[in-house]
């Protein structure tokens, strides 16, 4: 099947190189336009007022955030399987982005709550959510730079994402449950009946952020092959002639 | 386009600008920091 | 050298069952000959608990309030501490290799070693832990809630916990590490526990969360297991 031809590094990394400018642009295309229908032609909130419009990047960043480590999982799932390792090489280069992600949803969401219901840090059942999964996050990145031995790494941090992934639907539904019984704040942020000047913006952002991932992750990607990878003969010749030699490569 | 009214979004630029300018520096500096990572692995892998 | 078979006879068979009772056996054993550990973790939890009155004042009504986050935190770090004895010893001096080469099936060999640990650190902990709730000033009843949430959720603890030791055997910087990777899997037995003892401090129905605690350990036995045999297997390669 020549979608395994894929599955080595040698044949990924220029594949990648050549996808990733093409998210770029995307994201960088649906950016402008989101932008400027969120700032300049969605209308200003009846009730928040114009603050509302943080709305269109704390939203995505969340969603970014949580289909991150979702895509780990399933890439370690690949990587226990099939043992392959640009699966691990896959979530190795998508964690950096989702714990930005998490971050930013987290910041966002704090500048949001200020204004609008009195305290930057309103331990609601989404925000503490997503601050236990900058924990996650920040746990896999601390185990596969603790480990040296590469394989153990991979397999290691493969089994801690997938073990984190179980977890997050049984945390998200603690906290909750946690949260209605604390009376804590209710953070909506937005209601079912959204203005669709409003949704399209958001849409848009969404996938904007989508767009940047898969670029940033790609690149970093290739990174992360060419400092794994060094040794190959493939690598070698990258800057050498022009066709590349699979001969000899680990692939 | 009153871009004086634009800019302080309803006396709450700081909190607007804060988070808009706080990802707009994340990008920024994930961007940066992944071309000095791709240059130094170049940088070592070229013969 | 087997170091299962030296305690079973000839004809043991070899089961799942006894794959669990042997290690559990020779763990609990082990675990009893250094039995200082067992009280020193349980000294922890009463220190750590007598910290939060020094730290904001004796006030009843307060200390009440917060006396089941309290101990159930308290019982958490407890637990905690002792997770690198499940396997940090075996791993050492090499029986860890042994066990996974017995003819037993190593989930089996790894729940026994996390029911061995249970007994040893959570049950003593859920048992202990009422006194320090009378010293808080909790009501009769509000102490059996806090012994039954203990008790279904320490389990639990040592199963999560087993799985973040098995990842980072022998790792630099391996205890708060493991810390780092355990805790946040924790919080749902936290929230769940300690809200058991809250809600029937308030009156009201404290059987869901002990429900949910009971789902959680029947999950967890179900599936830790394999989970951190896969984590031990991953260590040895």
């Amino acid at each position: 099947m020549s979608i395994f031809k894929y599955a080595s590094p040698s044949t990924f990394y220029p594949l990648a190189g050549k996808i990733a400018p093409w998210f770029a642009v995307i994201a960088a295309i649906l950016g402008a336009v989101g932008l400027y229908l969120g700032l300049f032609r969605a209308p200003v909130d009846f009730q928040q007022g114009e603050v509302y419009r943080i709305i269109f990047i704390h939203v995505p960043t969340a969603w970014m955030a949580m289909v991150i480590y979702l895509v780990m999982a399933a890439y370690g799932v690949m990587a226990l399987t099939f043992n392959t390792r640009l699966s691990s090489m896959m979530m190795e280069a998508l964690a950096p982005t989702g714990a930005m992600f998490t971050v930013l949803a987290l910041w966002t969401g704090a500048l949001w709550g200020k204004p609008t219901w009195g305290t930057y840090w309103a331990w609601d059942a989404r925000m503490t959510s997503t601050l236990i999964l900058l924990f996650l996050y920040v746990g896999y990145l601390a185990l596969i730079n603790a480990i040296d031995d590469k394989k153990r790494a991979d397999k290691a941090g493969a089994l801690l994402v997938i073990v984190g992934s179980v977890n997050v639907p049984i945390i998200y539904f603690s906290v909750k449950w946690w949260n209605t019984l604390h009376q804590g704040y209710s953070v909506a942020t937005s209601g079912s009946s959204m203005d669709p000047t409003m949704r399209m913006p958001m849409l848009l952002m969404t996938f904007a952020c989508w767009a940047y991932a898969i670029a940033v992750v790609l690149w970093r990607v290739r990174s992360i092959i060419l400092e794994r990878e060094s040794e190959a003969a493939w690598v070698a010749n990258l800057h050498g002639t022009a066709s590349l030699k699979m001969s000899g490569a680990r692939a | 386009m009153n871009w004086n009214e634009f800019f302080s979004m309803g006396e709450r630029a700081f909190y607007v600008w804060g988070s808009f300018g706080a990802v707009a520096l994340a990008i920024t500096g994930e961007i940066v920091l992944l071309r000095m990572r791709l240059n130094k692995v170049q940088k070592k892998v070229k013969p | 050298m087997n170091a299962l078979a030296k305690t079973a006879p000839e004809t043991q068979t070899i089961s799942a069952e006894n794959g669990v009772l042997l290690a559990f056996q020779r763990d609990y054993r082990l675990a009893m000959r250094s039995r200082g550990e067992i009280i020193q973790a349980l000294v922890f939890f009463v220190i750590v608990v007598s910290l939060f009155p020094l730290a904001v004042g004796a006030e009843s009504a307060l200390l009440k309030r917060i006396a089941p986050g309290v101990v159930w935190v308290a019982a958490l770090l407890s637990v905690l501490l002792t997770l690198p004895r499940i396997f940090a010893n075996d791993y050492a001096d090499g029986t860890l290799e042994q066990l996974m080469m017995s003819p037993y099936p190593i989930a089996t060999i790894v729940a026994g070693k996390m029911l061995a640990h249970w007994f040893t650190t959570g049950l003593p902990l859920a048992l202990v832990a009422p006194l320090l709730g009378l010293q808080f000033g909790m009501g009769a009843s509000e102490l059996g809630v806090i012994v039954a949430s203990l008790t279904l959720g320490t389990p639990i603890l040592s199963m999560i916990g087993a799985i973040g030791a098995a990842l980072t055997l022998g790792v630099r910087g391996g205890s708060i590490l493991m810390a780092l990777l355990v805790l946040p899997l924790y919080i749902p037995v936290l929230i769940f526990g300690a809200g058991a003892v809250e809600a029937s401090m308030a009156g009201i129905d404290y059987a869901a969360n002990l429900s949910l605690l009971g789902a959680g350990l029947l999950l967890g036995a179900l599936a830790s297991p394999f989970a951190a045999a896969a984590a031990v297997k991953i260590a040895l390669d």
